[in-house]
């Protein structure tokens, strides 16, 4: 399989008027926001509030009903899921998605083998995340929630994406390992230039770490301004933030 | 409180009532369909009519089993079986009359449908489909392995019913066994029919949409679903009667796990649950392997082609009406009505 | 106490037998959740052809291989052109499907050879090796037979455990939607997986066809014995297909020999249904009840 059959794409993210149907219900009602380079940009809001199809709506896992998603100059609606990850876009799904039927190591490899990545990659990951290392040969079934967490950042990581969806990265982890993790989405924002799109419910961890926050409510764009803002703002908190 | 509860008894009972009154005009009006047609018809018809009936019997069970309760059962051709050589047994040896013999067959074959119903009863989709296919293969080798009872790959060979002398020496025997596979499957039709409408139909169904629900709202899930096992296991039975007092004779080549095959087919064609679909389901049965014979004929096949024509049909309809129409025939015919007017419109308008 | 060698001996040949079908229907259930019905019918019809191919003058192995290859198209093919379709429908639809090929396949094969069953050569010598003086119930075609199925079962793991191929194949049956998330062409991997499920199906078809005859519906009982033997181990795990292939094979092999053969598929229901009751999850699943 030819690794650059597909050249990744680099650039902004840009959602644009998106809509998705569940059935009858609007999930996601004409969301528009942009996502650069190096920044993370926080999306929250309730349950049920869209997020999730959101992310699902950007990786081709439903369908758009309306609008555009691009990367850079490159429209990424309309592909093939498994193209997704080819045009640059890793997500990482809600519930982490890892294979826990698969060893770490071969979790990780799987990252990779779209574009035939080197082993050496995979050492790269090990550097970053040296718990993983211990527990390669493991089920990873056997992993705990933390470490699940890495594994599956890190196995977006082999994918070498230049956008990143997290999913509720810290749902069902303790506050200090949750802290952990978004810290870590914050380094790898800094440092490869990773444009972030994360989907959370604990608004106050993602807002301390992201550049810009994006507040969905019923499908819809709320509020969408510096993660600082929203952060000091009284009746966004106790509105939609709960905290 | 108590006098609500006694008038919505009273309503309940009189729906009930009328469900009964309403069975019984529809089991009237059929007995009186099924007499004018076998007066009609010639004495080759009759045959096919009353092999048609017993078709009816054994698919209007399955039909309800799988459409209204959800389970699915490849196991009915062999459970056939099991009515058959009762029948065969009782009449042959033991020299019972026609109706209790007939009766006994299928009290047999809904003791066996207890059995395999109370396994049934945990069995899920490909689990219950896997052990009723089991039971479709392994049952006509009983006929081998003791052969002394069963006759082996020959089978049991009773003699025809005679037409009691009150109706006449020029009675066919073809319109008399139409008559007597009438008499069953009106029976079938009437109990099917208030079974289906009665608190345990909605019971059923409440168990096949959702297990989990129906047991909360206090339904006995496993009672349920064994009830509706038993019940057409014992329509199989009563088909495999008949079927004995209709050709004379039980063979485990009669049996073979392409019956029951068949049997799913026709209550897929005619779709699931529905009785009066069981009724095309028969009719198909009947009458595609003399069709696909006279096809076969006239365009000088081999005897190989021919005689695997009809499974062949059953199985491209089987693949075919999945693919297509999920709910069945009845649906598929009504979804394709509305394209084809649809497209009608469409030229129409353009 | 000869008699008691025998049958084992006898057993463990058809137990391998059993573990082959048994893991052609495991393959397909873990990466579709579908209990492919259609494949006593399918294997049926790969072994008609290598029986056509031998009677047509060709030497047993070049049957032996097409037999193989046409499994390989044959799966390709109804993992494409019909199981993808029902792939979000209700189970029961799934059910249906392969059972309409199953008779399907059936019927087909009657118009082509006829529904009289033909014998079909063995590989090597049916007769039994001499142990001591005495001939035993177990002859070279019977090394031949459990010695090819560890052969391939051993291919097979080398593949899912050892390549990028398997690891993608095993991706895409545990976590779909994960799977092509990371770009794994899911559906390919499907396509490849039935092929490769059918081709051990034939391969079972082929080693079995000399003890029970090729006929339309001559290998019914053995799909039974698959799925029985599938289901002792717990459909969803491939060693659990092929210890339960060798347990189905011996407890049958007993029945036969000290009951009579034609009791052994009803045995086999008896032992489905024990199983289902008792263990649902198979004899080796270590998750304690699962709704089946």
């Amino acid at each position: 399989m030819s690794a650059t059959g597909e050249q990744a794409q680099t650039g902004v993210l840009e959602v644009d008027g998106l809509c998705t149907d569940y059935g009858p219900v609007r999930a996601v009602a004409d969301v528009t926001l942009s996502v650069e380079p190096g920044r993370v940009t926080a999306v929250l809001g309730a349950n049920g509030a869209g997020k999730t199809t959101l992310l699902r709506t950007i990786s081709c896992l439903v369908p758009a009903r309306e609008g555009r998603v691009r990367l850079g100059e490159r429209e990424l609606l309309g592909s093939a899921v498994e193209d997704v990850v080819r045009r640059g876009v890793a997500h990482v799904p809600e519930g982490r998605g890892v294979i826990g039927e698969l060893t770490t190591e071969e979790n990780l490899r799987l990252g990779g083998l779209w574009r035939g990545a080197p082993a050496e990659d995979l050492d790269e990951v090990y550097e970053l995340l040296p718990a993983l290392r211990e527990r390669r040969r493991q089920p990873a079934s056997s992993l705990s929630g933390g470490e699940r967490q890495m594994l599956s950042i890190g196995r977006a990581l082999v994918a070498r994406p230049s956008v990143l969806l997290l999913d509720e990265p810290s749902l069902g982890l303790a506050p200090l390992i949750s802290a952990r993790i978004m810290e870590l989405v914050r380094r790898l924002a800094n440092e490869r230039q990773l444009a972030v799109l994360l989907v959370e419910q604990n608004a106050r961890s993602a807002l301390a770490i992201a550049d810009r926050g994006v507040v969905l409510n019923l499908g819809r764009v709320v509020a969408d301004a510096d993660a600082s803002e929203l952060a000091d703002d009284e009746d966004m908190r106790q509105a939609y933030l709960g905290f | 409180m108590s006098a609500i509860a006694a008038r919505a008894r009273v309503g309940r009972a009189r729906i009930g009532e009328l469900t009964l009154a309403r069975g019984l005009l529809l089991a009237l009006v059929a007995a009186a369909a099924l007499f004018v047609a076998s007066e009609l018809l010639s004495s080759f018809a009759d045959l096919e009519l009353a092999e048609g009936l017993y078709f009816f019997c054994v698919l209007a069970g399955l039909t309800v089993l799988t459409g209204l309760s959800g389970q699915i059962s490849l196991g009915h051709g062999a459970l056939m079986a099991v009515g058959a050589y009762g029948a065969a047994l009782l009449i042959g040896e033991q020299h019972w009359a026609l109706v209790p013999a007939l009766a006994a067959a299928t009290a047999i074959t809904a003791v066996v449908g207890l059995l395999l119903g109370a396994a049934a009863t945990r069995l899920r989709g490909p689990y219950l489909a896997g052990a009723t296919l089991a039971f479709a293969v392994g049952l006509p080798a009983l006929a081998d392995k003791y052969s002394s009872t069963f006759g082996g790959e020959n089978g049991l060979v009773v003699n025809p019913p005679n037409p009691p002398s009150g109706l006449g020496s020029s009675l066919p025997l073809e319109r008399w066994e139409a008559w007597i596979a009438g008499a069953g499957a009106v029976i079938v039709l009437f109990t099917l029919h208030n079974l289906v409408r009665s608190g345990y139909g909605r019971a059923m169904r409440a168990v096949r949409d959702d297990e989990i629900a129906a047991s909360l709202c206090g339904l006995r899930v496993a009672r349920v679903q064994t009830l509706a096992f038993v019940v057409s296991a014992a329509c199989a039975g009563l088909a495999g009667g008949l079927l004995t007092v209709v050709l004379q004779l039980a063979s485990p080549g009669a049996f073979q796990l392409s019956l029951s095959l068949s049997l799913l087919t026709a209550i897929v064609l005619g779709g699931l649950g529905s009785l009066v679909g069981a009724a095309w389901g028969a009719a198909v049965l009947v009458l595609l392997p003399s069709w696909t014979r006279d096809i076969a004929n006239s365009f000088s096949l081999s005897t190989k082609v021919s005689s695997n024509m009809p499974l062949a049909i059953y199985g491209l309809v089987l693949v075919v009406a999945m693919l297509a129409w999920p709910s069945g025939i009845q649906g598929g015919v009504r979804a394709g009505g509305a394209r084809l007017r649809a497209l009608v419109r469409s030229r129409r308008g353009g | 106490m000869t008699r008691f060698i025998d049958l084992t001996l006898n057993g463990i040949s058809t137990g391998t037998v059993y573990a082959a079908v048994a893991l052609a229907l495991v393959l397909i259930w873990r990466s579709t959740r579908i209990v492919n019905f259609a494949q006593g019918g399918m294997l049926m019809f790969t072994t008609f052809i290598a029986s056509a191919v031998i009677n047509s003058g060709a030497s047993y192995w070049v049957g032996f291989v097409v037999a193989l290859l046409s499994g390989l198209v044959l799966g390709a093919l109804v993992e494409r052109l019909l199981i993808r379709r029902v792939a979000g429908a209700p189970p029961l639809n799934a059910v249906i499907v392969t059972l309409g090929l199953l008779i399907l396949l059936e019927a087909v094969a009657g118009m082509i050879w006829g529904n009289t069953p033909r014998s079909f050569p063995p590989a090597f010598s049916i007769r039994g090796y001499d142990v001591g003086g005495t001939r035993v119930l177990f002859a070279p075609n019977d090394t031949f037979i459990v010695l090819v199925v560890i052969g391939v079962a051993a291919l097979l793991g080398a593949l899912f455990r050892g390549t990028a191929l398997g690891l993608r194949m095993r991706a895409s049956a545990f976590a779909p939607e994960v799977a092509r998330l990371l770009g794994v062409r899911v559906g390919r991997m499907l396509t490849v997986g039935w092929a490769l499920a059918a081709l051990v199906g034939s391969l079972a078809g082929v080693l079995v066809a000399p003890s029970v005859f090729v006929g339309p519906n001559q290998f019914d009982p053995i799909l039974v014995f698959g799925f029985t033997a599938a289901v002792l181990g717990g459909l969803d795990s491939p060693y659990g297909a092929a210890v339960g292939g060798v347990i189905l094979g011996l407890a049958l092999s007993y029945v036969s020999g000290y009951e009579g053969a034609s009791l052994v598929t009803l045995a086999a229901l008896v032992i489905l249904l024990a199983v289902l009751m008792v263990r649902p999850g198979g004899l080796f699943s270590t998750t304690r009840e699962r709704r089946v």
